[in-house]
């Protein structure tokens, strides 16, 4: 517990705390006076409230969208599930910024729908919307669905035996088992919903600002730090709240449940009915999640000359945007995420093991508390960074160690979520066995622990590999302009004018793509339905 | 078994960390030297490479040149850290945040040579020479030519033009809270009507149909029917917009035109960084700053105006180009203490 209690020490509460403190201390004391100045002012007000209402919605629309797929994973086999299921889980670790104009690309001025019907939706509250749900869709099919399809159906047959209807054995049998999980996928939903940045940005316009954007155009545009400590303090409290309940959903849900192979419960569909449902999910995950992320590769091709390999070619070359070659990003993005994804597993690894092995209200806090960076403003992370870490012994500030820190910030949380259920699961007894029957400690680690544990962390990996990769808030801080990340360069890449400029981004957007895809492919193969809390 | 996972994860993590120490002592080492120079400057800088080496070669000091985003969020950096910079020099500060940057205490006093060549105008912080002034632009309201010529209309001209019925749902500005040239029009117009009247005539704009949008590129190049696809003949860009956009196709008369009487002019400074590692190397780059060489780069590769005298103009500038003269301007001070009230205010009365 040492190394992660240091870990978030160092690099997460010691920045945070320095760019709060930067805003609340003048003259060497606290002004807390200023709080309820900042809390009274109408236009806050009304950011919190756009907060809170875009959050709630977003999370209502995506349980509305995704129940049933959830539903239709569990329940059902049918060919090509494994790639699906991948791909549903592409949107939710690719980046913001690649998101926000794949989406203008589908709704924006000149875009698909623009062209075809003359449909826009950017700059409505409809694009956020649903962006959010191509963003959270995998978290409640993964969630639900992973815990739905080892739920045994016979409990449900033997209430309709007994007479219940079919609503009313699902009501009295199913919704209460699943209850708890459907919880925690919307509180996590309404959680990465309610720090919305990117999507805000991109899609909202002028507008519409969340708290999570007040904060950086405090920060970033208006230096008014008080009033950006404030706010951040505010989300921090909210966040707080939100995973508070989580965690209290997460523990009823460790409740005994009788499960089951997940292989044992889903079978092909049978009637009109079923294929229907079927029929339905998939067509909502074609319309809103692979239709975005289609016109991205189809905007990569198109160059003006007809569709070809131009943007990808001109990816080679470096024309003053950047001082190297933007396909370099690719290079870097994976060795960042690499180091990022060590220092998760390390960190999130321990951290698992010391919660697992250790029960008491102080460990559960703990718990909660490494899931806090998941709802901390990325911008406050950022210039904490900058601020804190630059002074011996902790000068780190020019040193390219900085990124893989701030995204193995984001993936400790992962790897602690899908690490927690195996670690609880090993049985003691197993290695006492073998240690009677004469195995060295060694040994008996070999044979017995790494092959439980040993796919955990490779799926843990995997994620915190993932959204290494796509981690844009913090980096944009702290990234060193010779040495840009995948998302970083899309992102400088867009903010350039001119069709070519235009074509890169959605080329290495594409690439982006491929390598999160490829990851969480493989990551598919070694999960094999396993039930993590994610 | 948990004591042994533990022991191994701790293995690598201090593997992992030894890797990282060595490396990131060689990434220090290089920063610290006595014969490089660091530049932090905003993503629009640029300069010829041949430029940067001769100065290299004629000062002995290698260059560095750290770029952040846009030139606010690239100033607000420089001020929060302040007590242990990032380089030596800063370029990009203007006229609009000059005053956050002087308050903040950021930059040490250098009177560099080659000022007297610099008109005084132009020289905000004469008395201290905390900053330099480096080149200069005017933010102005541009129009497309064909448009105008097509419907038989003179183009506008003034702010009270823009106002006008005949002119209706045909503007595009940028949003002033988080673009520079929104923010200098903004600015233009409280110069124009006074502190007491610009609320009005933003209302004014707003009923005439005023299309705001967040940054530069999409106003110009997605929405101005001059230089883009969009559908809007007028647009907040530069004085120096029409050479830029003319000086590949060459036509023989400018496609696009700039409303003299509707222009903001925004300096940039430089300046040397409270701080810094290497002042020496410092002052020397702020004299190349205003050098002859940098000068006659700066044009082609910026789109500014040099504020050296007697610099020539690239031929585009010359033929496509417009000298504004008598530009509205603001004193730094006045809008370092106002800038964020009338930005909120702005905000809700023309976007909200």
């Amino acid at each position: 517990m040492a190394v992660p209690a240091a870990f978030f020490a160092v690099f997460f509460a010691y920045p945070v705390g320095a760019i709060v403190a930067r805003g609340l201390r003048d003259g060497g004391r606290w002004q807390f006076g200023r709080i309820p100045g900042v809390l009274g002012d109408p236009d806050v007000l009304g950011v919190l409230w756009f907060t809170l209402w875009q959050a709630a919605a977003s999370t209502g629309l995506t349980l509305v969208l995704a129940l049933p797929a959830a539903y239709v994973f569990a329940r059902f086999d049918f060919p090509g599930k494994q790639l699906l299921r991948a791909l549903v889980t592409v949107p939710f670790v690719m980046p913001t910024v690649v998101v926000g104009s794949a989406f203008l690309a589908l709704t924006g001025r000149g875009g698909v729908l623009d062209g075809w019907w003359g449909i826009r939706l950017d700059t409505t509250v409809w694009a956020i919307l649903l962006a959010h749900v191509f963003f959270n869709f995998a978290v409640v099919v993964r969630t639900v669905g992973g815990l739905w399809a080892q739920l045994d159906p016979r409990q449900e047959e033997a209430a309709r035996v007994l007479g219940a209807g079919r609503l009313a054995a699902w009501r009295h049998v199913t919704l209460p088992a699943l209850g708890p999980a459907v919880a925690a996928a919307a509180l996590m939903v309404f959680l990465f919903t309610f720090t919305s940045f990117g999507v805000i940005q991109i899609l909202g316009g002028p507008a519409y600002a969340t708290l999570e954007v007040e904060i950086y155009r405090q920060t970033a545009d208006f230096l008014d730090l008080p009033t950006a400590a404030v706010l951040s303090l505010l989300q921090l409290a909210a966040v707080a709240a939100v995973l508070a309940v989580h965690a209290w959903t997460v523990r009823r849900r460790e409740r005994a449940l009788r499960l089951v192979a997940p292989e044992t419960t889903a079978r092909r569909p049978r009637g009109a009915g079923e294929r229907a449902l079927l029929g339905g999910v998939v067509a909502v995950v074609a319309v809103l999640l692979l239709a975005p992320l289609a016109v991205l590769v189809e905007r990569s091709f198109a160059t003006p000359g007809g569709h070809g390999l131009g943007f990808y070619r001109a990816l080679q070359e470096s024309d003053g945007t950047f001082a190297v070659p933007p396909l370099e990003a690719v290079g870097n993005s994976l060795a960042y995420a690499a180091v990022a994804t060590v220092i998760a597993v390390v960190v999130g690894g321990l951290a698992a093991a010391a919660v697992t092995r250790r029960a008491g209200p102080l460990v559960r806090g703990f718990d909660a508390l490494l899931m806090l960076p998941l709802g901390t403003s990325a911008v406050t992370v950022g210039f904490g960074f900058l601020i804190a870490l630059d002074s011996p012994p902790l000068d780190l500030r020019s040193s390219w160690i900085l990124v893989p820190l701030a995204q193995a910030l984001v993936g400790v949380p992962f790897v602690v979520r899908t690490m927690l259920p195996v670690l609880r699961a090993v049985d003691d007894r197993l290695r006492e066995a073998a240690a009677v029957l004469g195995a060295s400690p060694l040994r008996a680690w070999r044979e017995v622990d790494l092959p439980l544990v040993r796919r955990a962390v490779l799926v843990a990996a995997g994620f915190a590999f993932a959204v290494s990769l796509g981690e844009f808030g913090a980096t944009v801080f702290i990234a060193g302009p010779d040495r840009p990340t995948l998302p970083v360069a899309v992102a400088r890449l867009l903010g350039r004018a001119g069709e070519t400029n235009y074509g890169q981004a959605m080329a290495l957007s594409t690439i982006l793509m491929a390598v999160c895809a490829a990851s969480l492919l493989l990551l598919e193969r070694v999960r094999k339905n396993q039930a993590g809390e994610f | 078994m948990k004591r042994i996972v533990t022991t191994a994860l701790a293995a690598s993590l201090a593997l992992g960390l030894a890797a990282c120490g060595s490396d990131s002592g060689d990434g220090s080492a290089s920063g610290a030297g006595d014969k490089s120079v660091t530049l932090v400057t905003h993503d629009s800088f640029a300069v010829s490479d041949d430029v940067l080496k001769a100065f290299e070669k004629q000062s002995g000091y290698t260059v560095d040149i750290l770029k952040g985003k846009d030139a606010g969020s690239a100033v607000n950096q420089a001020v929060l850290s302040k007590d242990n910079p990032q380089g030596d020099v800063f370029f990009g500060i203007d006229n609009t945040l000059l005053s956050r940057g002087l308050d903040n205490g950021i930059f040490t006093p250098y009177e560099a040579k080659g000022l007297e060549r610099i008109p005084e105008i132009l020289q905000l912080d004469a008395g201290e020479h905390r900053v330099t002034p480096v080149d200069y632009g005017d933010v102005c309201v541009n129009y497309d030519r064909a448009y105008f010529e097509e419907k038989n209309l003179d183009p506008p001209q003034s702010f009270d033009d823009l106002a006008d019925p005949r002119y209706k749902d045909l503007l595009v500005t940028e949003n002033a809270a988080t673009s520079s040239p929104g923010l200098a029009f903004l600015l233009a117009t409280v110069d124009e009507y006074s502190k007491d009247g610009w609320e009005d005539y933003w209302s004014k704009l707003r009923d005439n149909g005023v299309e705001v949008v967040d940054g530069w590129e999409q106003a110009y190049y997605e929405r101005f029917s001059g230089a883009g696809k969009g559908d809007k003949p007028l647009v907040v860009s530069y004085a120096s917009s029409p050479p830029v956009l003319d000086m590949e196709s060459r036509p023989k008369e400018a496609t696009t035109g700039v409303s003299t009487g509707t222009c903001f002019r925004q300096i940039e400074f430089a300046g040397l960084l409270a701080n810094a590692g290497n002042a020496e190397g410092g002052k020397a780059l702020i004299d190349f700053l205003i050098g002859e060489q940098f000068q006659q780069d700066m044009p082609l590769q910026m789109f500014v105006h040099p504020v050296r005298m007697n610099t020539e103009l690239p031929e585009v500038f010359l033929r496509y180009g417009e000298e504004i003269v008598g530009p509205h301007s603001l004193n730094p001070p006045t809008i370092d203490d106002n800038r964020e009230q009338w930005i909120k205010t702005w905000t809700s009365l023309v976007v909200k």
